[in-house]
């Protein structure tokens, strides 16, 4: 009996589950009392989840096996393709976006929009990333280290010298930019886990460094009373800057898909490619791999940095603790979980993980939670992410038939 | 045209070849043989700039190359096929073309050596819009050796293209080599493990041991010798 031997694997899974979780989920220790709480009930839910999602993880794959005509090629992923394929429907699809994304603040409230903004940083921020890990295929874990770089230099240069919004832009851009290179140079050579912790490392120095650098970054307690932009020189209230960022927001997200999507197309964006796949012979069809690492790099962090910018913009306040490892998790479950590569994935990614939660209020102190569990049925049901790039929707059974 | 003088390179703290000085003229084809770990594909990584040059000359038409950047060396027109071919598996077969034809800009001789690496195997036209990775492993080869010759180079560095290739595909894929020498005057320098075959198509040889060159000559002089007839050919 099949059934027997799945019901079977997900016992085992499920007692080394338990076993795994048993010091967090089970032992507690109670520091007034001084003693150790022993929540069995805890090791009994584990168990029985995990017993059961094994459970029907094991069936569900199973009947997939089975029935090979679900298959992945009649999905949303490949709808999305289709009718960004057929230029009559592409137009119009865009336009009732684009129509829709305009209309949106006018029938939400300023909270909505204000969610909405954050969502489309998001999309900028998983746009630039995934030039790193997406296209040039380099895993890089500290990428809010770029973001924090931006959003310190419109603070300090409106601290210091009373630079505004549209002055602070460009230059927490190329700052961020130029902080990608300063990355880029020592992590050339280092590849795969080795540059996913490096990247990790850096990340964090630069958040120890804002956090106790008080002098210069004013420490943990932050900047305030920064800025939003103005409006040509007017004054706005509240709820209209807020109007004001959210259709700036609205440009740079299409600005930035414009441009990301003509350096996919690009010498560089083949570059990138062809570095992700194979370093070796990337060298040897004369691709330059320092340089185009580099460029990978500080591209993907220009972006971060002017999204620093706009953030700074939006909250008028910003401390270190808005730039923790978890927000390069978070960046990187956009890249991962819209598609690596895959420009409508990361947009569609992006605003799945922030409105998600946003939403779902009582899922917020999950969100680490919901994030692993997330990226694990994503890795197992879905590798290649949920809109994934143009080059899989190819299927290689179908184009090996022809063999002579 | 390609002359390497006392050439030593490596990795870590091992040598992996010693001193080697080669010569290698317009239009010949020069083989280098040797067992396995005997550097020959470091060898080959060195002239390309892939694995830095510890010592001696590396001379490309009179002019040092060692210390070169790798895609410098593409530019002078070295081409490499590296061991294991190296394909871009997720891009299709046209796609790996283009990315050999990388460092052009003449669109239209680019063009025009499509079709030629298309003549020279038609079974790469077929089989265009397939991934890299689908293809079989005669065809991976094919497609490597193509993709190197998109870059139009004047002189094609080989890195064992037999290995792991039925019988059939390696006398097809020396025929090319030496096609590709006849018609297209294209210098060929051959690492190879299969020494029989090399020594056959081969004008001249070197065999490699430890990371020395022992013995040199012409191919048929290697094929009789009786070192390299006990060592390399099994007799
Ligand atoms: N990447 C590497 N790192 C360290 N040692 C290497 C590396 N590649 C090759 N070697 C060593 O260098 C020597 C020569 O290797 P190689 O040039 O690949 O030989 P061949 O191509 O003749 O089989 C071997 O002893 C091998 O172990
Ligand atoms: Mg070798």
């Amino acid at each position: 009996m099949p059934i027997l031997a799945e019901i079977r694997f997900a016992l085992r899974a499920a007692l080394w589950f338990v076993f795994l979780t048993f010091p967090i989920m089970v032992i507690k220790a109670d520091p007034i009392g001084q003693t150790v709480i022993w929540r069995w009930r805890n090791a009994v839910w584990v168990g029985a989840c995990s017993f059961f999602v094994c459970l029907a993880l094991r069936l569900w794959k199973n009947y997939r096996a089975k029935h090979p005509a679900l298959g992945p090629s009649n999905d949303g992923g490949s709808f999305i393709h289709r009718i960004l394929d057929h230029s009559g429907q592409r137009r119009a699809f865009l336009g009732i976006l684009l129509a829709a994304a305009i209309l949106f603040p006018f029938f939400a409230s300023s909270y909505q929009t204000n969610i909405m903004i954050t969502a489309l940083i998001y999309v900028v921020l998983g746009l630039g990333l995934n030039i790193v890990v997406g296209m040039a295929g380099l895993l890089d874990l500290g990428f809010v280290a770029f973001y924090a770089i931006g959003a310190y230099t419109y603070a300090l240069l409106h601290l210091h010298f009373g630079l505004g919004f549209w002055q602070s832009l460009p230059l927490g851009a190329c700052l961020a930019a130029l902080g990608g290179i300063c990355l880029g140079f020592p992590v050339l050579r280092l590849r795969g886990d080795y540059l996913a912790i490096v990247t990790l490392g850096f990340g964090e120095i630069i958040r120890l460094a804002l956090e106790n650098w008080g002098e210069f970054s004013q420490g943990p307690s932050g900047i305030a009373n920064i800025p939003r932009p103005g409006f040509f020189g007017m004054t706005l209230s509240l709820d209209q800057s807020i109007l004001f960022l959210y259709f700036i927001m609205i440009v740079f997200v299409i600005a930035t898909i414009f441009v990301v999507n003509r350096l996919r197309d690009s010498r560089i964006g083949r570059a990138w490619i062809a570095l992700r796949e194979d370093e070796i012979a990337c060298q040897a069809m004369g691709i330059d791999k320092q340089k185009t690492k580099l460029a990978a790099f500080a591209l993907g962090a220009f972006w971060a940095g002017g999204m620093g910018v706009v953030f700074a913009a939006k909250t008028t306040f910003i401390n270190p603790a808005s730039f923790t490892f978890l927000e390069s998790v978070i960046i990187l479950s956009i890249v991962v979980l819209g598609g690596m590569g895959s420009i409508v994935g990361v947009v569609c990614g992006a605003l799945i993980l922030v409105l998600l939660p946003e939403y779902l209020r009582a899922l917020s102190e999950y969100r680490m939670l919901a994030f692993g569990a997330i990226l694990v049925l994503m890795m197992i049901f879905r590798p290649q992410g949920l809109i994934p790039t143009i080059k899989s929707r190819y299927p290689l059974e179908n184009l090996t038939d022809d063999r002579p | 045209m390609l002359r390497l003088e006392h050439v030593r390179a490596g990795y870590g703290n091992i040598l992996a070849i010693k001193d080697i000085s080669l010569v290698i003229s317009e239009g010949e084809i020069v083989t280098l043989i040797g067992a396995n770990g005997a550097g020959k594909s470091t060898t080959l990584m060195t002239i390309s700039g892939l694995v830095p040059c510890r010592g001696g000359k590396i001379l490309l038409n009179g002019r040092e190359i060692q210390g070169e950047a790798p895609d410098n060396i593409v530019r002078l027109g070295l081409s490499q096929v590296p061991e294991g071919r190296h394909i871009f598996p997720l891009l299709t077969v046209k796609e790996n073309l283009d990315m050999g034809a990388f460092l052009r800009r003449d669109k239209d001789g680019v063009k025009r050596d499509l079709e030629f690496v298309y003549t020279l195997f038609p079974i790469l036209e077929k089989r265009q819009r397939q991934h890299g990775g689908a293809l079989s492993g005669g065809e991976q080869q094919m497609l490597a050796m193509s993709r190197a010759l998109m870059a139009r180079p004047k002189m094609l560095l080989l890195d064992e293209p037999s290995m792991g290739l039925a019988p059939l595909l390696i006398k097809q894929i020396f025929a090319i080599i030496e096609r590709l020498n006849r018609e297209r005057g294209t210098t060929i320098f051959l690492v190879e493990q299969n020494a029989r075959k090399a020594l056959r198509v081969a004008h001249r040889g070197y065999v490699l041991e430890n990371g020395e060159i022992i013995v040199t000559g012409t191919g048929r002089e290697l094929a009789a010798n009786e070192k390299v007839q006990s060592a390399y050919l099994g007799m």
